[in-house]
C-alpha cells in the first residue's frame, strides 16, 4: 500500500502541475497546446543546470537545494519560452494552435541541437546517484506513504497548486484573469488590461509547465533529457479538459490517472495487502493491457460526464479591441 | 443552354482580360506568397542560429555557418556524387508519401473545424492492418498484387475505424476531439504492440533481433516500382508517392467540387449554421474524422508495404513522427490539399539537407527541424502577412482588390480553395484604408 501511494504520487505530481499550467493559459483565453514543448524545454534547461552544477562541483553536499534550483531554472526557461506563444497569440493575433504546434516542434529541435553539441550524443543524463530522494525510514508506518522515499518537488508542487488555485479563485487578479477568458470585451470595458492578463496567464502557464517537465524527467524518466517527455504535455492537456478547467477536477483527474498509470508500471510486483502474492501478475495479462487501462478509463469517464464540460468561452479567439 | 454557354464565355473573356492582374490580386496567390515569406524568414532565423552556435561554440568554425545553410538549402542535392544524389532524392520521394497523406489527414479535419492530433494512432493502426494482411496471406507471384491491394485497403479501413472513435465522441457526446485523439493515440500504440507480441510469426528474428516486423517482401508483397528504382538506384522509391499525389488531387476535388466537400467545409466554418441549413452535422463530423483516419493510415500502408521499411512493433512508449509531422505539413499548406503535396516535399527536402549538414559540418541534423519549426511559427502570422500584402497592393496602384478577387473565385485550380474564405479579410482591409 505504502509503495502504491508513493508511486502514484510520482506519476500524479507532474501531470497535476502541467494540467494546472494549462488552466492558467486557457482561463485567460489562450489555448496552450504547447504544454508538451514547454515541458521539453524546461526539462532540458533543468537537466542542463544540474549538469553544469555537477561540472563546477557546486552544492555537492546539498542535493535538495540543487534540485530546487534546477526546478527554478526550468520554470524560468518555461516562462521565457512561453513568451514566444504569448507574443504570437496576443500581440500578433496569430492562430494559437499553429503557434503552439510550432513551439512543440521548436523545443525538441533546440534541445537536441544543443544537447548533441554539448554531449556528442542525443541525450543529456543527470548522474543517477545524486540522491534527490528524501528517505525517512524511521518515520511511523502511517506517515511513511507521504514522507519516505519522496521528492522535494512533491511538496513544492502541492503547495504551489493550492496557492495558485486560491490565487485563481479568491484574488482580484484571478478574477480578472478568468474574465479575460470568458468575455474579454466586458473585462476591457471595466478597465482590465486584457493583453497584460493574458500575458500573465500564459507566463504562469509556461513556468509551471517548464517546472513540470523537469520534475517529469527527474522523477519518472531516469533523469535524461532527450527531447521528449513521452507525450506527457498532451496528457496533461487531456487531464485539464477532463477536469473541466477547474483545479479540483484536475487534482482528482491526475490522481486517478496517476494511480492507473502506476498500477500499469508496477503491476508485476504489486502486493497490495502484503501477503506476498502479486494478484495482478497472477492474472497473466500483458503489460499492454495495463497501459491501455488509464486511457480507456478517462475516455469512459468523459463519455459519462459529457455535456457538463465547459471550456472558457473566449479561448482561442485573439482579442481585438475594436471588435464589438 | 445557350445562355449558360454565353455566360461561361463572358466569364472566360473577363478572365483573360484581368488575367495577370487577378492572379496577383487573388487570395490564393497571396497565401502562396505568404508561405514563401514564412519559409524565407525561417531560413533566415535558422542561419542566425547557426551563426550564434558557431560564435559561441569553440567546436564549430564560423565558416561552417555559411556552408551549412547552403547545404540545407540544397537538400538532397548536396549529397556529393551523382549516384548519392539519385539515391537520396529517391528516398526523399519515398518518405514524402506518408507525410503527404498524414498532412492531408490533418488538413481535411481542419477544414471541418476539427483538430486531428490523432494521426499518429491512425497511422499505427494502418501500419498494423497492412503489415498483417501482407504477411498473413500466402502469395504466388500472380496474386501478390491483389494481396498488396487488399493490404492497402485493410490498412485504410483500420485507420478509418480509429479516426471514427474521436468522431463519434465529438458528434454524439460533444467530447473535445483533441482529448479523445490523444487517448486513442496511446491506446493504438499499445494495441499494436499487444497484437504483435501475441503473433510472433510476423516478427523478424534474423540476426537475433526482435524489434521489427518482417518486411512485406518476405511474403512477396511490395508496392510496384515500375522501374523507378532504376531511375533512382539504391533508393526505396515506389509508385506510392504518385498514388499519394493522386489521392491529394482527389481530396481537392472532393472538398471543392462536391456537395459533400461543401457540407464538410460549412460544418468547419459554422457548425450551427450548417445544422440550420439542414446539413447533418453529426454525420459530417464522423465522416470527416473517418476520412482523416483513412488518409493517415494509407500513409503508413504506403510506407510499410514498400518492403524497404520495417515496423518497430513494440511501440507502446513512442508515437510515430510521421503522424505528428502531418500537422506542420497541413499548416504550411494552409490546409489546401494541393498545397500539402508541395509542403510535404519541402519538409522532406529540408530534412535531407539536415542529414547532409550533419555529414559535412560540425552541426547536427536537428538544425533542419529547428528551421521547420520556425517556419511553422511564422506560418501562424500568415493572416497578418496576407493583410500587409493586400495593403501594399492598394498603395502601389489603385486596383479595386475586392472586385477582382470575387471575379476570380475558383479561377486558379491550385489556390481557388482559399478564396471564398479570404475575401472578407480583403474587404476589411480596404475598409481600414478608407478610415485612414
Amino acid at each position: 500500500m505504502t509503495f502504491l501511494i508513493q508511486q502514484t504520487l510520482v506519476y500524479t505530481i507532474p501531470l497535476m502541475i502541467v494540467a494546472l499550467a494549462g488552466v492558467f493559459a486557457e482561463r485567460s483565453g489562450i489555448i496552450n497546446i504547447a504544454l508538451d514543448g514547454i515541458m521539453i524545454f524546461g526539462s532540458f534547461v533543468g537537466a542542463f543546470a544540474v549538469y553544469l552544477m555537477q561540472k563546477e562541483n557546486m552544492l555537492a553536499d546539498n542535493t535538495q537545494l540543487m534540485f530546487v534550483i534546477a526546478m527554478i531554472c526550468a520554470a524560468a526557461a518555461g516562462a521565457v519560452f512561453s513568451l514566444l506563444l504569448s507574443f504570437s497569440a496576443i500581440n500578433l493575433k496569430a492562430d494559437q494552435t499553429i503557434g503552439g504546434t510550432a513551439l512543440n516542434m521548436l523545443a525538441p529541435a533546440i534541445t537536441l541541437l544543443i544537447v548533441k553539441i554539448v554531449s556528442m550524443q542525443d541525450r543529456l543524463s543527470m548522474p543517477k546517484a545524486l540522491g534527490f530522494i528524501i528517505s525517512n525510514p524511521d518515520i511511523g508506518e502511517g506517515l511513511k506513504p507521504f514522507f519516505d522515499k519522496m521528492f522535494i518537488s512533491t511538496y513544492i508542487v502541492i503547495a504551489l497548486f493550492i496557492i495558485l488555485s486560491i490565487f485563481l479563485y479568491k484574488t482580484k487578479y484571478g478574477l480578472r484573469l478568468r474574465a479575460c477568458g470568458e468575455h474579454p470585451q466586458a473585462a476591457d470595458s471595466v478597465g482590465i488590461n486584457v493583453y497584460r492578463m493574458r500575458y500573465l496567464g500564459t507566463t504562469i502557464s509556461g513556468a509551471l509547465a517548464g517546472m513540470g517537465g523537469y520534475i517529469y524527467i527527474a522523477t519518472i524518466a531516469s533523469g535524461t533529457a532527450e527531447g521528449t517527455v513521452a507525450g506527457m504535455g498532451f496528457l496533461a492537456l487531456a487531464i485539464m479538459i477532463f477536469g473541466n478547467w477547474k483545479p479540483v477536477g484536475i487534482a482528482l483527474g491526475s490522481l486517478l490517472f496517476g494511480l492507473l498509470k502506476c498500477i500499469g508500471a508496477t503491476y508485476a510486483n504489486l502486493d497490495i495487502n502484503g501477503d506476498g502474492v502479486c494478484a495482478l501478475k497472477e492474472l497473466g495479462l500483458p503489460i499492454y493491457f495495463y497501459n491501455i487501462v488509464p486511457y480507456v478509463v478517462v475516455l469512459l469517464v468523459l463519455a459519462f460526464a459529457a455535456g457538463k464540460s465547459r471550456a472558457p468561452k473566449a479561448e482561442g479567439i485573439p482579442y481585438d479591441k475594436g471588435q464589438r | 443552354m445557350k445562355d449558360k454557354l454565353r455566360s461561361i464565355l463572358t466569364v472566360c473573356k473577363n478572365k483573360i482580360k484581368t488575367g495577370s492582374r487577378s492572379l496577383i490580386a487573388s487570395a490564393g496567390f497571396k497565401s502562396v506568397i505568404s508561405s514563401l515569406l514564412c519559409i524565407a524568414a525561417g531560413i533566415l532565423v535558422g542561419f542566425v542560429i547557426l551563426l550564434i552556435l558557431a560564435i559561441t561554440s569553440d567546436k564549430i568554425p564560423v565558416s561552417d555557418a555559411f556552408e551549412g545553410i547552403w547545404i540545407i538549402l540544397e537538400g538532397p542535392f548536396a549529397s556529393g556524387s551523382a549516384q548519392n544524389i539519385a539515391f537520396v532524392l529517391g528516398d526523399m520521394f519515398f518518405e514524402a508519401a506518408p507525410l503527404l497523406l498524414t498532412g492531408l489527414s490533418v488538413a481535411i479535419a481542419f477544414k471541418t473545424g476539427l483538430f486531428n492530433i490523432g494521426a499518429p494512432g491512425q497511422y499505427l493502426m494502418g501500419a498494423m492492418g497492412s503489415v498483417i494482411v501482407a504477411l498473413a496471406i500466402p502469395t504466388t507471384p500472380a496474386t501478390a498484387f491483389w494481396v498488396w491491394l487488399l493490404a492497402l485497403i485493410v490498412g485504410m479501413l483500420c485507420g478509418m475505424l480509429w479516426g471514427l472513435i474521436p468522431g463519434l465522441f465529438k458528434a454524439f457526446l460533444n467530447v473535445n476531439e483533441v482529448i479523445v485523439c490523444i487517448m486513442s493515440n496511446w491506446i493504438a500504440a499499445n494495441v499494436v504492440s499487444w497484437v504483435f507480441s501475441e503473433n510472433k510469426q510476423f516478427i523478424n528474428t534474423q540476426g537475433g533481433k526482435t524489434a521489427y516486423t518482417l518486411p512485406t517482401t518476405a511474403n512477396g508483397v511490395s508496392t510496384p516500382k515500375l522501374g523507378l528504382d532504376k531511375l533512382f538506384p539504391g533508393s526505396n522509391i515506389d509508385i506510392g508517392i504518385f498514388l499519394a499525389i493522386f489521392i491529394a488531387i482527389g481530396i481537392y476535388i472532393l472538398m471543392n467540387k462536391t456537395t459533400l466537400g461543401y457540407e464538410l467545409k460549412a460544418c468547419g466554418h459554422n457548425k450551427n449554421a450548417a445544422k440550420y441549413a439542414g446539413m447533418n452535422e453529426k454525420r459530417n463530423i464522423m465522416l470527416s474524422m473517418a476520412i482523416a483516419g483513412g488518409l493517415a493510415a494509407l500513409g503508413a500502408s504506403f510506407y510499410y508495404l514498400n518492403g524497404g521499411a520495417e515496423l518497430a512493433w513494440n511501440t507502446y512508449g513512442k508515437l510515430p513522427d510521421n503522424g505528428f509531422n502531418g500537422i506542420p505539413v497541413a499548416l504550411l499548406a494552409s490546409n489546401n490539399p494541393i498545397g500539402v503535396i508541395f509542403s510535404s516535399m519541402f519538409l522532406r527536402f529540408i530534412d535531407k539537407g539536415g542529414y547532409n549538414l550533419a555529414g559535412f559540418t560540425a552541426y547536427n541534423e536537428y538544425v533542419s527541424d529547428l528551421i521547420i519549426a520556425v517556419i511553422i511559427y511564422f506560418a501562424g502570422f500568415s493572416m497578418l502577412i496576407k493583410g500587409m500584402l493586400a495593403k501594399i497592393k492598394i498603395k502601389a496602384k489603385e486596383v479595386p482588390v475586392t472586385e477582382t478577387s470575387t471575379e476570380t473565385v475558383g479561377s486558379d485550380p491550385v489556390t481557388g480553395a482559399e478564396e471564398v474564405a479570404d475575401t472578407p479579410i480583403v474587404e476589411e482591409i480596404t475598409k481600414e484604408e478608407e478610415d485612414v
